[in-house]
């Protein structure tokens, strides 16, 4: 029997997606909230990538100030409780923890914030208003993090701030790409409505921009305009049988999981191609789903993965299996998959060769693509003389965040090819300083 | 195997350890059960005229993720009638003929003073602890530490005690007084046998925040209590010291005040106390702590190569001098292992902010373990003692140990500094950022 069993109910699916991360409850935070050092000029502060003042929230914490812990967050991260649940702490603030030199537990950083910022969204207690209005409306297209984080922002500066999203729910890939152990929607969720209920952002859903006339418009109505459009659907491979029945794009897979884990149906034995950390969710999710038998198939070797260690061991201790060095020639089937045919590998100083005759077969009844999402070049093309990097991303200032075109500024995953939720959050907050300059200057 | 027989004043008891008079000797049946544990002694609760107590008693100290680091009481002296404590004091003594059993006592008038000591000698009691310490409630009739701070009276009573007494007297003292070594002079000016100290000290334990009142509350009102548990230590250690010193106090000492493991008796013991009594730790862990406390006194002694008590009693006492005759030549710097240092740089701002600056920061991209910058050093220790790594920061000795000479010296020889303006000042010359420096930028 699999480590998991398929979950047929709501009660199963909490025992599959079982929070690795739960809230803590007061006592909890209390004890841990002691352990924090307060170093000088932290490292875990400087891991953050917004910057959070951590020893100082935990000491909030521990002193009984929910409300000032929950503003020390939300002043550098309009997604205190997401960030707190989703980050990959284990290689940014708790990872940069002294305590790991001296091999002790580092301190619970993403757990300590959750707890703080989920019990002022619990209370309903409010942080901000919007600032006094300045006449100015800014358009975003997309409502992932990224664009939720710059919203904001915008809003404290007083911009009137319209966000088009294309589809029925806000915070992107928060919603439809985080791991469902990690966060759970309703988490997600209620701390979007928190933040929309103090800043007052107007969200447009199902309100996708396709064409040059709806762009035209948007520039002449708006200020400026924020692309957080991050990324598209699963990369082809051009492997053959790529389109059979039970080939599936990880995006798309993590999507269904996370929007009908109920409906959805696991293979029973499940090869994911690819070795990054969208792969390790994958994987993960499908032996959480009840797969007897799920293989994570990378090109290269387990140390070249670009997943990180802590998310393969994840992985693990669901049941995954690892399968290294190689690499994909066709996914078996008539109608349906039955198996991926593999050649081996092997690292030729840095150059990846195949072993000839070494080809191989394993039987599946799904297979996942991991292999990274294509860039939003459709929607991208709309707009004249935008500047993309070698990548297909889009170019920005790395400090202002605007792009080749000065109305035009861009955030998130769209700009830095795939990054996680912290990062989008700090950047599109630096956007919104980015747009605030370049409107008042062209005052 | 060490001898961990302990002598108080002729009161004998299988190991130094002794629970204080207090709530966990306020009956036979919580004595019993401590001495089966391997408690050597225990002085009872005190006993007088019953008393009434109040609901809500005690307040504590949390200090970070460690409970109870400071306690305090507001409970009188027994609430149960002398004679159930009597017969209990009699069975106990049946049991245990070989633990110490002492009776402390707090009455009003010589005659309640002859009666209750002859009471409590015909029940059994080893010796008895006259009650000249608590600072709460009984001190307001007149008893407890009204009678700790003044000498003569406490020398009177202790007079009364001695004219019927025929086992040995301890007289406890409080710490609420300027000098303790004057009540202590007049305890055995009094004919005390030994004294024990410290009883508790006058505190208010906090103030809860939404309702205005401190704790413990008592139906909306406060009152200060006695404070004790491992917090007062330090204080009782300096108290226990300034008795053993002292040449007109020169009877033994029963050492009270912090003591919650093997080495907090044993420090109390280096200062002079021939045994100890605990009580906060006792009623935060239960008489089980007796096993780790005897364990550890026993490694100690063996690893030390002494065979008895007595072989360690005091031995730190001649190593507690004035100020005036420290080594102001002795020099140490402080110095950082880079090996251990795991760059949390709570000692470059302590040092900073609270020394000397003396401590540099790593420059750009040269990871984060600070530098001592030795010749601002003064060798205060600030650093060592915030570093959360054990032993990552030490303090080397610079001097080469030829010279010796104290402030004594300093003012007999005319090197001390006279003047405001003195350049003989320690400070002189030594470097210190010009005051704009701290606006940064």
């Amino acid at each position: 029997m699999a480590e998991y069993q398929t979950p047929t109910t709501e009660k199963d699916l909490e025992t599959s997606f079982e929070q690795i991360k739960p809230y803590m409850n007061a006592t909890m935070a209390y004890y841990e909230s002691s352990r924090c050092l307060f170093c000088y000029d932290a490292p875990c502060v400087k891991a953050c990538p917004t910057g959070i003042d951590i020893p100082l929230f935990i000491r909030q914490i521990h002193t009984g100030n929910l409300e000032g812990a929950a503003r020390t967050i939300y002043d550098s991260n309009y997604f205190g409780n997401i960030c707190g649940k989703v980050c990959p702490t284990e290689v940014l603030c708790e990872g940069a923890c002294v305590y790991n030199l001296q091999d002790v537990k580092p301190i619970e950083i993403g757990r300590l914030q959750s707890y703080a910022a989920a019990d002022m969204i619990r209370q309903g207690r409010k942080l901000y208003e919007p600032g006094p209005t300045n006449g100015y409306h800014i358009a975003i297209i997309g409502a992932g993090p990224a664009s939720i984080s710059c919203a904001c922002e915008l809003r404290l500066l007083g911009y009137e701030v319209d966000i088009f999203e294309a589809k029925s729910h806000p915070s992107g890939l928060a919603i439809y790409g985080c791991a469902p152990y990690k966060v759970t929607n309703e988490d997600v969720l209620e701390e979007i409505n928190y933040l929309q209920e103090q800043f007052q952002f107007r969200v447009h859903y199902k309100q996708p921009v396709k064409t040059k006339e709806q762009i035209a418009a948007l520039e002449r109505d708006y200020a400026a305009i924020l692309l957080g459009v991050g990324l598209g659907p699963t990369q082809a491979l051009n492997l053959e049988g790529e389109g059979l029945a039970g080939c599936i794009g990880a995006t798309e897979f993590i999507e269904q999981v996370k929007l009908m884990p109920l409906a959805l149906e696991v293979g029973r034995r499940v090869i994911v191609i690819g070795g990054g950390n969208t792969a390790m969710d994958a994987a993960s999710e499908s032996a959480r789903l009840g797969a007897e038998a799920v293989t994570v198939a990378y090109r290269r070797s387990k140390e070249e993965m670009r997943a990180y260690a802590f998310e393969y061991g994840l992985a693990r201790s669901a049941g995954v299996m690892g399968l290294f060095n190689a690499a994909p020639l066709a996914i078996l089937g008539e109608e349906k998959v039955r198996g991926v045919r593999f050649i081996k590998t092997q690292n030729e100083g840095g150059k990846l060769k195949h072993i000839p005759g070494s080809e191989f077969e394993m039987a599946c009844d799904m297979v996942i693509l991991a292999t990274g999402q294509a860039k939003q070049s459709a929607f991208l093309n709309l707009i004249d003389s935008l500047e993309k990097d070698g990548r297909g991303c889009i170019k920005v200032n790395p400090q202002s965040f605007q792009t080749s075109r000065p109305k035009y500024f861009a955030a998130g995953d769209a700009v830095n090819g795939g990054a996680e939720v912290v990062n989008a959050a700090a950047e599109g907050k630096m956007a919104a300083r980015g747009i605030d300059k370049y409107v008042s200057s062209s005052k | 195997m060490p001898n961990l027989t302990a002598n108080l004043a002729g009161i004998l008891s299988p190991n130094p350890f002794w629970l204080a008079s207090a709530p966990p000797t306020n009956s036979g049946y919580q004595v019993m059960k401590a001495f089966e544990t391997g408690w050597g002694g225990a002085v009872w609760k005190t006993l007088g005229i019953p008393v009434v107590n109040t609901s809500s008693r005690y307040g504590a100290i949390n200090y970070r993720s460690s409970r109870m680091v400071g306690f305090n009481n507001i409970e009188l002296i027994t609430d149960r009638p002398l004679a159930d404590n009597l017969r209990e004091i009699e069975e106990v003594k049946k049991y245990f003929p070989d633990h110490a059993v002492v009776a402390s006592l707090m009455v009003e008038s010589r005659k309640e003073w002859h009666q209750i000591v002859k009471d409590v000698e015909n029940a059994g009691a080893d010796g008895v602890e006259l009650n000249f310490g608590c600072p709460h409630g009984m001190c307001e009739r007149g008893m407890g530490s009204a009678v700790g701070q003044e000498p003569a009276v406490l020398q009177t009573i202790t007079g009364w005690v001695k004219e019927v007494a025929t086992v040995p007297v301890i007289v406890k003292l409080t710490p609420n007084i300027t000098d303790i070594t004057e009540p202590a002079v007049a305890a055995a000016k009094g004919g005390a046998d030994a004294i024990s100290l410290i009883n508790t000290i006058q505190s208010l334990m906090g103030v809860d925040l939404d309702r205005f009142v401190p704790y413990p509350t008592v139906d909306g009102k406060s009152t200060n209590g006695g404070y004790c548990g491992p917090a007062v230590k330090p204080i009782a250690l300096n108290m226990v010291k300034n008795c053993a010193q002292h040449q007109g106090v020169n009877i033994p000492i029963s050492g009270i005040g912090g003591i919650e493991n093997w080495r907090d008796a044993v420090e109390h013991m280096l200062l002079g106390a021939n045994n100890v009594q605990v009580c906060t730790a006792v009623m935060h862990y239960g008489f089980g702590i007796i096993r780790e406390m005897l364990a550890g006194l026993e490694e100690y002694m063996n690893e030390k190569g002494f065979g008895q008590l007595p072989d360690f009693i005091g031995k730190a006492v001649s190593n507690v001098t004035t100020w005036e005759n420290l080594n102001l030549k002795y020099k140490v710097i402080a110095a950082i292992n880079a090996d251990t240092c795991i760059g949390c740089q709570l000692c470059y701002t302590a040092c900073e902010d609270g020394a000397h600056q003396a401590i540099a920061l790593p420059g750009n991209g040269q990871g984060r373990v600070p530098a001592i910058i030795e010749e601002n050093c003064v060798g205060c220790n600030l650093c060592s003692l915030v570093c959360p790594v054990e032993n990552c920061i030490t303090m080397v000795r610079k001097d080469d140990g030829s010279t010796h000479e104290s402030w004594k010296d300093y003012m007999d020889s005319g090197k001390a500094p006279t003047e405001f303006n003195d350049k003989r000042a320690g400070g002189h010359g030594h470097w210190i950022p010009e005051p704009k420096a701290g606006l940064g930028g």
